[in-house]
């Protein structure tokens, strides 16, 4: 049975796990299990992305739960440990900030007292000080990417955390220095699941494509919610093979994944190179295993990718429900005079305090998600959200701005001197102060000597362990 | 006229970094690929007025191995902005379905 056998690929093998999409969004046991038993060499993947906005960034806070971190964990430590391979783990914490790898750090510790072992936790840490980012601007180190951004005036300086992305090469220093987990901050996707097969010498163009095609998981498979994938690199080919049985990754499957989230699928810049899969070839070994040749790379001056985030103003929300047909058969003049109407009380009520403040109005069911006017016959709905969002410059303001305008809201009829309708709320109080508006300020790379220049390692202390002195000094 | 609905299996939309949304339009088959992919009508203007996108930022890139044309455009606010109403950009491709193409099926 081939399930159960490592697949040599020529002189040299190196097989990766890649058990989930992103660690906390839930790791099978049997899949992992299963994959080990193929013969691994390492069990990766991220835990972070900009994927779900900028407040997870500007805050330096997780977007999934302690809770999920700690249950994928309890599988993967105690596996990979078991397994003696190495662990690792890189955008700690959603953001990669430096208080995500320590939250991290916290919960593999736990993890691994809880199972009664020791593995030894390296922590790259890549948030940037305000001073070492102005200091490369000033260098003249750092350049925008598309669409340009300005960073001058203080721009920096006003980011609550700056992340510098990784790339292999701190994973490495770690991983030489004896590291069984790495905990990694803000870092590609593809360097997480490429460092391993990197430091053993395989070819660069193999490494960084499997890892790019893998590194969602099961989302270049046939069923993305099947559990993880692996890939094996050879000498001038790579296979991907989904952990579960079931499961399939094809031709189709794997090459379309390049699609992905990607602005180009052929050129992916990575830190230190280019990745160019124009040329690459995807075939099927089996139903379950496709293979992969063809993938290039070239080196090129490393730079990191930067990544930047700070707070704004500030939102209060409410939201009522409406069936009443009239309405519903002219909501865009409704929304426009209620808009007016909301935005001269809040001026006779609060005038100029209200500062630099803004109205919107978001019809769910009808326009919410579009902002635009739906085409002329356009079914009516049966019936409609609507979202009311105050934007002020405090939560105060923004709070006080909603509640000046809580009357109309609730009851704005569709034409003057009809009787006051009553709209549906579910909630008391009506107003839910939402918090602040944050904003990505970075898009730019940094020019660096080397992928350590602009990145610290250090090592989990366990809670109780005397320190010997000098230890990872 | 067929609409782009008409002639693709799938179209969505999706984030590429906080700054990019990225359409991938997977055509129902190669002859449908052929016979639409390169329409004049999927161009940098209509992703200038649907999306708000500098016309010339815009990236065409068909994908022949997979009968795909994908489009990545600059967002006109980045993500998460105060405005945001579609964080991950996963339901911006929704405008497309309607967009008559010029050539006949």
């Amino acid at each position: 049975m081939s399930e159960l056998m490592s697949r040599p690929l020529g002189t040299q093998t190196i097989t990766v796990l890649v058990p989930t999409g992103a660690l906390g969004a839930g790791v099978d046991a049997a899949d992992v299990a299963r994959g080990i038993a193929l013969g691994i060499d390492a069990i990766a993947c991220d835990a972070g992305s900009t994927d779900s906005g900028p407040s997870y960034l500007a805050r330096a806070v997780s977007k999934v739960s302690r809770e999920s971190i700690r249950s994928d964990l309890s599988i993967l430590i105690p596996a990979a440990f078991k397994a003696g391979v190495p662990l690792i783990v890189g955008s700690c914490g959603t953001s990669g900030a430096d208080a995500g790898v320590d939250w991290t750090r916290d919960i593999a510790l736990e993890v691994a007292q809880a199972n009664g072992i020791a593995p030894k936790i390296a922590l790259l840490y890549s948030e940037q000080s305000h001073a070492t980012i102005e200091q490369k601007l000033a260098a003249d180190k750092i350049s925008s990417l598309s669409p340009a951004t300005d960073i001058s005036g203080g721009i920096i300086a006003e980011c609550n955390h700056i992340v510098a992305l990784m790339g292999v090469e701190p994973y490495i220093e770690a991983l030489k220095q004896g590291a069984d987990i790495v905990l990694g901050g803000r870092t590609t996707d593809t360097a997480v699941l490429g460092c391993v097969p990197i430091m053993k010498g395989a070819a660069p163009g193999l490494v960084w494509h499997a890892a790019k095609i893998t590194e969602c998981g099961g989302l270049c498979s046939v069923n993305p919610r099947e559990g993880g994938v692996l890939f094996r690199i050879g000498d001038d080919s790579f296979e991907v093979e989904p952990l579960r049985l079931s499961n399939s990754c094809t031709p189709y499957t794997v090459s379309s994944h390049m699609l992905y989230e990607n602005s180009d699928p052929f050129l992916l810049t990575e830190p230190g190179g280019i990745l160019d899969v124009t040329c690459a070839t995807y075939e099927a070994v089996d139903d379950r295993i496709t293979k992969v040749t063809g993938s290039r790379w070239t080196p090129q001056p490393y730079t990191m990718k930067l990544e930047g985030a700070d707070g704004g103003p500030f939102q209060t929300i409410m939201f009522i429900g409406i069936r009443d047909p009239k309405v519903l058969s002219s909501l865009e003049v409704f929304q426009e005079r209620m808009l007016r109407q909301l935005n001269r009380r809040v001026e006779t009520a609060i005038g100029e305090a209200a500062g630099d403040y803004d109205i919107s109005l978001r019809v769910y069911g009808w326009s919410g998600v579009s902002g635009q006017t739906p085409a002329p016959g356009t079914p009516i709905p049966s019936e409609v959200g609507v979202m009311f969002v105050a934007t002020a410059s405090s939560q105060e303001m923004a709070t006080r701005i909603a509640k000046t305008c809580n009357p109309i809201f609730f009851h704005f009829p569709l034409d003057a001197g009809l009787e006051l309708p009553s709209y549906a709320f579910p909630f008391s109080p009506a107003e839910i102060e939402r918090g602040q508006v944050y904003a990505f300020k970075l898009n730019h790379v940094v020019a660096v000597e080397n992928g350590l220049e602009l990145v610290r390692i250090g090592w989990a202390d366990y809670p109780g362990a005397a320190k010997k002195e000098g230890e990872h000094a | 006229m067929p609409k782009l609905s008409d002639v693709c299996r799938h179209i969505r939309s999706k984030n590429a970094g906080p700054f990019w949304i990225t359409v991938d339009l997977f055509f129902k088959d190669e002859q449908a690929y052929r016979a639409h992919g390169r329409d004049p009508n999927i161009s940098p203007e209509l992703f200038s007025t649907l999306y708000g996108a500098n016309p010339a930022s815009i990236k065409f890139i068909p994908v022949d191995s997979l009968n795909v044309l994908k489009i990545s455009y600059p967002r006109s606010a980045p993500q998460g902005w105060r405005g945001e109403r579609d964080m991950h950009g996963g339901q911006q491709f929704a405008a497309l379905l309607d967009v008559e193409l010029i050539e006949k099926i």
